[in-house]
């Protein structure tokens, strides 16, 4: 007879004391150049509450053993440790563990025992990668949100003329959002101008030229007028190597250059009040 | 030759990541910002094309020097299905997706050596080499 389940718990249970030393001098080792007495006393709490979920797993109820579990890990991923180091602490508590029970001679085939063990730690281990990953799964979505806001905004500068700056990459995803953001604003705003600044755009390939002529085309079938700026001398280049006809886009080389075109384009101008102080 | 960088282009992310890499090597050789623009919008056509059209493939930049002279030599290489035409596919405004058709013959215009071969159902290679000088 091997030794089940419920029998590795109670080895668990009995040798509590020597595994966690063992286990705590391990990782001790491992991060030689960051011990202080606090993190000592976290990893001390951290490898207690393991092994008591452990030992407490058979005796609970399946939720509740659940809830636990979900606690624990929430608590690890707080601490903000690398996965790998918990990867490796998780596995170190393996061996540790079989190198315990192969010491005090425990019968039994050793593979099975390993088996064994496995089916002990999976479930806690299990659950501990999964609460990981989807919590770095909430961060990369909040992050992706906050960039979809950021990514192509409206701003109404002048009544009837509204800017969109455009910064950093365009893909295919924000250029359908960039036409979208477009058109309801010429609504909104009842934009006769509307203003594109590329400044901050780093490479205008085929792609993102086809994607600005195209939003320019539907800015003028719903009424409006749409202004390209901001267009880099190294950019203007590499468009004409390209050989992109933007002809039928009216353009100019800054937004400053381009609010007084849009003025201009509705009957109005900036005047000075008189000399500058 | 030294310093050999590869990208997998699986994704659209995969482009701005060869972009970078590009225009860093670019930079790192000396290239002004009139060829650095042009080195990085190559790529990013090559680039393209792969995600565009062959579903995953692979861009070499290399660092190469010949007698005096140095460059970049960008290599796109694809296991997609290949250009049925390939002397169509360097026409100007010729396209098979609805784009402008400036892609290859674009990238051609940008750097100084170009070479292309494709077989159908095999996979395209392009090669491209911008000369420092």
């Amino acid at each position: 007879m091997s030794l089940k389940i419920s029998g590795i718990v109670e080895f668990i249970r009995m040798h509590r004391d020597e595994i966690m030393k063992d286990w705590i001098d391990r990782f001790n080792k491992a991060d030689a150049q960051s011990i202080s007495a606090e993190s000592d006393q976290i990893d001390q709490a951290i490898a207690a509450e393991y092994v008591n979920i452990l030992i407490e797993w058979s005796k609970n109820k399946e939720d509740e053993f659940s809830r636990k579990i979900h606690e624990f890990s929430k608590r690890i991923v707080q601490l903000d440790w690398p996965m790998d180091k918990i990867a490796q602490c998780l596995h170190t508590f393996e061996k540790i563990l079989f190198a315990k029970l192969l010491e005090k001679q425990i019968p039994g085939d050793p593979l099975e025992l390993l088996s064994e063990i496995e089916k002990v730690t999976s479930p806690v281990n299990r659950e501990v990668f999964l609460q990981y990953t989807s919590s770095y799964e909430r961060t990369i979505n909040l992050q992706k949100m906050a960039l979809q806001e950021l990514s192509a905004p409206l701003i109404p500068v002048f009544d009837s003329i509204t800017v969109m700056p455009l910064i950093g990459t365009i893909d295919t995803d924000r250029a359908k959002r960039i036409m979208e953001n477009l058109l309801k604003g010429v609504v909104k705003y009842r934009s006769e101008v509307v203003l594109i600044d590329i400044t901050g755009v780093p490479v205008v390939d085929t792609m993102v030229a086809h994607h600005i002529i195209q939003a320019a085309e539907a800015v003028r079938l719903v009424g409006a007028k749409s202004l390209l700026v901001g267009i880099r001398p190294e950019i203007a280049q590499t468009i004409v190597n390209l050989g992109i006809d933007l002809s039928q886009i009216t353009t100019k080389n800054t937004l400053q250059k381009g609010i007084e075109a849009a003025l201009e384009m509705t009957n109005r101008k900036i005047v000075s009040m008189g000399e500058r102080r | 030759m030294d310093g050999q960088s590869c990208v997998m282009i699986m994704n659209e992310w995969d482009i701005v990541a060869a972009r970078q890499l590009g225009r860093h090597a670019a930079k790192e050789l000396g290239f002004g910002a009139v060829d650095q623009a042009r080195i990085t919008t190559a790529i990013s056509e090559l680039a393209r094309n792969i995600y565009h059209y062959a579903n995953g493939g692979k861009i070499y930049i290399d660092k190469i020097e010949e007698k005096e002279k140095k460059g970049i030599k960008i290599t796109a290489s694809d296991h997609g299905p290949g250009i049925p035409d390939i002397r169509k596919a360097m026409e100007d405004g010729f396209t098979t997706s609805g784009g402008l058709g400036a892609g290859l013959p674009g990238v051609k215009r940008l750097m100084d050596e170009f070479y292309i071969d494709s077989k159908t159902g095999e996979g395209t290679v392009v090669q491209v080499v911008k000369w420092l000088r």
